[in-house]
Formats: C-alpha cells, structure tokens, sequence
C-alpha cells in the first residue's frame, strides 16, 4: 500500500468560464508525506483541493486519490477522506461536541469509536475545555482546531487542509504542525495549502502553482538549491535610493527591502553578483557593502511567480 | 443500517438547530395563534349600521313594526326606501347599499303561512362577514307588538347575491390549517439548503458520506412533528374561539395533515436545492404562497374561478387540503371517500422529492 502513491494527476483543469483557474496539472503524491501548495491569492490551489476530493469536475484531465478514479469514484473517497475547509464549515450553532458527534454519526462510527474518537480529539486538540461552547463564540484559532479534530475523526488515510492556520498565532501554529507531523508518523497522507514560507518549508514536497500553473516542484531544500537567481544582501546608508536604483536594472529580477538592508535577486548570467551590485552603485556616491547568501523558499516563490509580480514590486 | 444512521445524525443535528433558532421557534407558534386571532376578528367583528335599503309593498303596521325591529337590533341602517326590487338591486350594484329588506304585499298573509318566508333580505355575499350578519338577522323574531303570531316557517328568506357558497367561520377555519401550514412548512425547508450553502457548511457536507436522499429526509423529517404542533394549535384555537366543530375523526385530520405537511416540506426543498440566497428562497415560497390563498378555495369558492384559474389552483397543494379538511371537518368524509385528493398529495410530495434528490448534487459546480 505504502509504496503505491497517495495522489496522482495528469493535466488536470479546471476553467470557470473562460478563466483558467487550474491547467494541466501533474502532481505525484507519495504517502504518508506532508505535501504543500504554494500560491498566491487565486492561483487555483482551493479549486485543486476541490477536484480531487470529488467536490468539483475537472474541465479536462484526471486523477488518482488513494487508488480510486476522480471524478467517477469520489463517492467511494469520501469516507477515506478529510477536508478542512478554507472557509470555516462547522455548524456555528452547534457545540463543540455536537458538531464532533454530528460528524462521527454522519461518517458511521459506531458508538464505542464515537466515544473513544470524541474523547481522542478533545485532548490531542485541547478541546475539552470549549467541549459545551458554542462554536459562534469561539476564537479563529479554536475553531481551525476544531476543524482539524472534526476532519480526522474517523481516521482518514488522505487530509485536505486548505490554509489550515490563515487565523492562528504562531505558538498554535507550531502546535498545529507538530499534530500534522504526528498524523503522518500514524500512516496519514497530508496535502496543505498555505501562504506561510515557514509552515511551506516544513512539507516534504511542495508545488508553487501560479495563475493556476504549476511554476515549481520538489522539497524545499531542493527548490533553494536550484534556484535560478542569486541572492545578495546590500547593506547600505540611504538605504532606499539603493533600492530604488536597483530596481531599474535590468538584471535585477527583485529587490526586497528587509528593515535596513536589501534582499536583491540577480539573474543567473551574472558571474560576480557581489561586485556588480557594487559596480551598479557606484554612480550614486554611497558606501555599499554587498555579499552573496543562499537563496530562502521566499526567493524560490519571488522567482516562480515574478511573471505576474514584475521585478521591484516583489515587496 | 448506516444510512440510517446518517439520517438520524441528520434529523438531530436539525432538531439542535431548531431548538436554538429562536426566530423559527417563534414562527411555530407565533404564525399559526397570530393568523387565527387576526380571522378571528375578522369573523367576530360586530357589523354594524349596515347600509340597507328597504322596500315595503306591504306598508302596514306588522311590516313596519319589522323594520323598526331590524333597525333596533343596530345590525343595519336604513338609508333608502324605494317602491321596487329592482331599486334595490341597482343600488346594490352601485356598492351603496349590501343589503335589501324586500316586504311583498301580501306579507300579512304570508306571515300566517307555515310553508313560505313572509319577507326576503337581498345581501351581497361578496363580503363573507356581511353574508354573516344577514344569517344572524334571519333569527331575528317578529316581536308581537299586536298580536300573537302562529310561528312556523322562517320569517326571512335570505337571497343571497355574488356568493352562492355561503361561507362562514366554520368553513374558513378548516383552510386556515392549510394556510398556516403552507405559510410555515414551505418557509422551514426552503431556507433549509440555502442556509447551509450560504453559512458554508455546505462544502463540508457534501464531502461526507451522506446521500442525497439521506440528507433530504433528514431535513424533512423534523418538520413534520412541528406540523402537527401547528395542526393541534389551530385546531384547539378554532374550537375554542369559533366552536368549530370536527365533524370526522380528528385521526383523519391529522392523516390529512400528514400528507399536506410533507408535500409543503419537499416543495419548500425544491426551492432549497433552486435558490442561489436566501432570500430567493423566500420570494419562490411568496410566489406560491399568494395563487394559494386565492386560488385554493381558502377565499373564493373554487366553482365561480375561470377555468384558467381553476388549472393552475389544480397544480397547489392547498387546493387539494382545503377539499380534504373540510370534506374531514364539516362533511365527516372518510378516508376512502377522500382517496382521490389524498393520493394527489402523496403523488405530488414524491415528486417533489425525486426532484430535489436530482437537482442536489454533491459537488459545487
Ligand atoms: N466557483 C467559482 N466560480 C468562478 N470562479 C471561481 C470559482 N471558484 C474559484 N474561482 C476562481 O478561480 C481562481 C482560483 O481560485 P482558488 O479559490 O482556487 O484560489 P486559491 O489559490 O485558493 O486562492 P486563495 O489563496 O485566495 O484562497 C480565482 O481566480 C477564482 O476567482
Ligand atoms: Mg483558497
């Protein structure tokens, strides 16, 4: 079983309209992996999510979920399946427990499961505490682990989180995580999408899909290591005429400026990057100090999606 | 065994809803008591000084004794006297008078006559609570200013214009079910699916292994015990405030009710599944609500519609009920008797059903 992939799809599409809002797809899965999405607002990750949990049909193309066919099998998925929702879709008058007991009932867990998954998800999401409290009243954070506890209990092989901590503080976030890593060590497949470059950097596998495009893949390390830019930090006084200088240029591909220093990404082509941010400064009659650094995932994601973020609008 | 299950988790996950619902919870009881009362002053409203005109062939002293009678018991105001029927029937048409005393010449003998009424009242039954008064007027008893009367058959006969059926409170209660529960039930389910689509729970839903079919009847399921709720409301209200009687078995009342509550039910989740807000499922229960209460019979007798009219109010579910609960309340009608009308409802309840299990899909294209 393990060795056979989680997700597989060949050109998968989806078009609303006559927007594209995925084309051509690929994407290979393995199990018990934690897979990321990366993207910018609308580049189709949600409509992804949608098509291979059955929710939506794809324009064209096709997909294999745990060995079943998408769209003909999605009915055989569903109990295999977990899917949090972007958009939080528990029942805000219902309680804690109501809403965990619905869900157990609707996926058929027999009353000994029901207690012992209920209880289960209670402590590992800290619910026991909200478990009589009206959902409406709950925090962001309270009700993404909520969530997250109603998607899991009847142990699903395949997770679908959809921006999964858009409304968390970051201690819950790195709780949050931990759960995740946790799921996968018990054989659970998870495919997240997020805006975080941090939380992007903790998947095993990762696509950067933009415009509904597919841009980039592989796991994080490998995405930094084969970056198609170099990456200078300039140090500077007048610390914004650099930045607006450089960003002129036509081998800059994007300057980002970080509190006092500059993050600048320079065309592959260039074969001393240093000392031509240094060389291009000269004319303005500054102290620059520029040095080479390796690339993080968020130069990865300015680089992948700089077709529709044009260079110097990247911060 | 499991759909069962998903089902039930359906049906009580609709029940803790509804109980928190304060809005709806107020909607059960509050329509059906709000809509009786508000009939209920309608038929109890003491008509008085009726515009009345009279003509009095007869002109003795027994006849104008009888005027002065009806004038005293304030129901009616005489504002014309005229010579000819014919007066009184072109007044009538001009809206200036809504009932006419008629007092042939030979009132003193036909008073005597145990086999005709000795004078008639002309009443425009367009107006039920005018119809009602004359029926009150009707009891009325020649006071014997002279002499002793021989009293026998009624002193009036009623004539009455524009309304043959003769309606009354004990015939507008009845519908009155029907309305309430075509006003409450068609609502309940119509926001039903919407709701869930609009709060986004939807999306989650139908990532679940419920069906369609599960899914519906849970949401339907529930409602129907609030139907009968309503029913017994409306039938304890009735009989209280207008003494209306049950002449069948109350059983078949609520068998009836049954059928109709659920044909409102999988109507309202037609809509359920059509709508795009909430508030379009509210204007498709309007745009059912209002051929009801006028095509129905509720109002207007069924008989005096044009045939257009009397096709689409064939299509409403409450035409068929308004039939069946006073063919059970005022008629004693049994349940074979009644099978046709019942077998409609049953017929255009899974319809209805068949239709929204198509038109809900478990995706969100
Ligand atoms: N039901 C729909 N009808 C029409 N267009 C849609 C629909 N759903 C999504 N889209 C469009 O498809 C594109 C991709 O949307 P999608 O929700 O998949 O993006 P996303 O990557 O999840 O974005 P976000 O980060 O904002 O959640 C967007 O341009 C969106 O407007
Ligand atoms: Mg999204």
């Amino acid at each position: 079983m393990a060795s056979k992939g989680a997700i597989s799809c060949q050109q998968l599409s989806k078009y609303f309209g006559d927007l594209a809002a995925v084309s051509q797809l690929d994407l290979n899965i393995p199990r018990e992996t934690i897979y990321g999405f990366l993207g910018p607002n609308g580049s189709g990750k949600s409509t992804t999510i949608r098509m291979l949990c059955g929710l939506l049909l794809p324009t064209s193309g096709e997909a294999q979920v745990l060995g079943l066919h998408i769209p003909s099998q999605a009915e055989l998925l569903k109990t295999k399946i977990g899917y949090m929702t972007q958009k939080f879709s528990l029942y805000d008058d219902l309680s804690v427990a109501e809403n965990l007991r619905f869900m157990a009932q609707v996926y058929n867990l027999s009353p000994r499961e029901q207690k012992q998954q209920l209880d289960k998800a209670m402590s590992v999401y800290r619910l026991g505490d909200l478990k009589n409290r009206f959902v409406g009243t709950m925090s962001g954070g309270q009700k993404q682990r909520l969530a997250l506890a109603a998607a899991t209990l009847h142990k699903p092989e395949l997770l679908f989180l959809d921006e999964p901590t858009s409304a968390v503080d970051p201690q819950t976030r790195r709780d949050f995580w931990e759960s995740l890593f946790d799921l996968v060590a018990d054989g659970v497949t998870i495919l997240v999408s997020t805006h975080y470059m941090d939380e992007a950097e903790r998947c095993h596998g990762l696509a950067i899909l933009d415009h509904g495009v597919k841009v980039a893949d592989g796991s994080p390390p490998q995405l930094m290591e084969d970056i198609d830019a170099w990456v200078v930090k300039v140090e500077a006084d007048e610390i914004s005429r650099v930045r607006r200088h450089l960003s002129t240029l036509d081998n800059v591909i994007s300057v980002t400026q970080l509190g006092m220093h500059l993050r600048v990404l320079l065309d592959k082509t260039i074969s001393q990057p240093a000392v031509y941010v240094q060389q291009q400064c000269a004319p303005l009659n500054i102290n620059i100090n520029a040095s080479q650094i390796e690339a993080s995932l968020e130069d990865v994601f300015v680089m992948a999606t700089r077709a529709s973020h044009p260079a110097g609008m990247a911060a | 065994m499991k759909s069962w299950q998903r089902l039930l988790a359906v049906l009580r996950k609709e029940v803790w809803q509804l109980k928190r619902d304060r809005l709806t919870f107020g909607m059960i009881f509050g329509i059906p008591i709000m809509q009786i009362v508000m009939f209920g002053y309608a038929i109890n409203t003491d008509v008085r000084h009726i515009q009345t005109a009279v003509v009095d062939q007869a002109n003795t002293q027994l006849s104008r004794n009888l005027i002065a009678d009806l004038q005293a018991s304030q129901v009616i105001k005489v504002k014309y006297q005229r010579q000819q029927v014919a007066d009184i029937e072109y007044l009538m048409k001009r809206g200036k008078v809504k009932i006419g005393v008629f007092i042939p010449e030979d009132f003193g003998r036909r008073i005597q006559d145990n086999n005709r009424p000795s004078a008639q009242l002309l009443v425009d039954g367009s107006d039920p609570i005018i119809l009602a008064a004359a029926q009150q007027l009707t009891a009325l008893k020649l006071q014997p200013h002279t002499k002793p009367l021989p009293r026998q058959a009624k002193l009036f006969e009623v004539k009455n214009y524009y309304n043959p059926e003769r309606r009354s409170a004990v015939n507008v209660v009845p519908g009155l079910i029907g309305v309430i529960l075509t006003m409450t039930m068609m609502m309940f389910t119509a926001v039903s699916l919407v709701r869930e689509r609009e709060r986004g729970n939807l999306e989650l839903l139908i990532n679940t292994p419920i069906s369609s079919m599960e899914l519906m009847i849970g949401k339907v399921l529930p409602y129907i015990a609030i139907g009968f709720i309503q029913v017994t409301l409306v039938l304890v209200l009735g009989s209280l405030l207008f003494d209306v009687p049950i002449a069948g078995s109350l059983i078949n009342v609520y068998i009836i009710s049954l059928v109709f509550v659920a044909a409102n039910l999988t109507l309202g989740l037609l809509f359920s599944t059509l709508a795009k807000s909430q508030f379009q499922a509210m204007q498709m229960t309007f745009f059912i609500m209002l051929p009801s209460i006028l095509l129905s019979g509720f109002m207007f007798p069924f008989d005096g519609m044009p045939k257009a009219a009397q096709w689409i109010a064939e299509v409403l579910p409450l035409t068929h009920f308004v039939r069946l609960i006073r063919g059970v309340m005022l008629r004693a009608a049994s349940i074979p008797e009644l099978f046709p009308e019942l077998g409609i409802l049953i017929l255009f309840t899974l319809i209805m059903l068949v239709l929204s299990v198509l038109r809900f899909h478990k995706h969100l294209d």
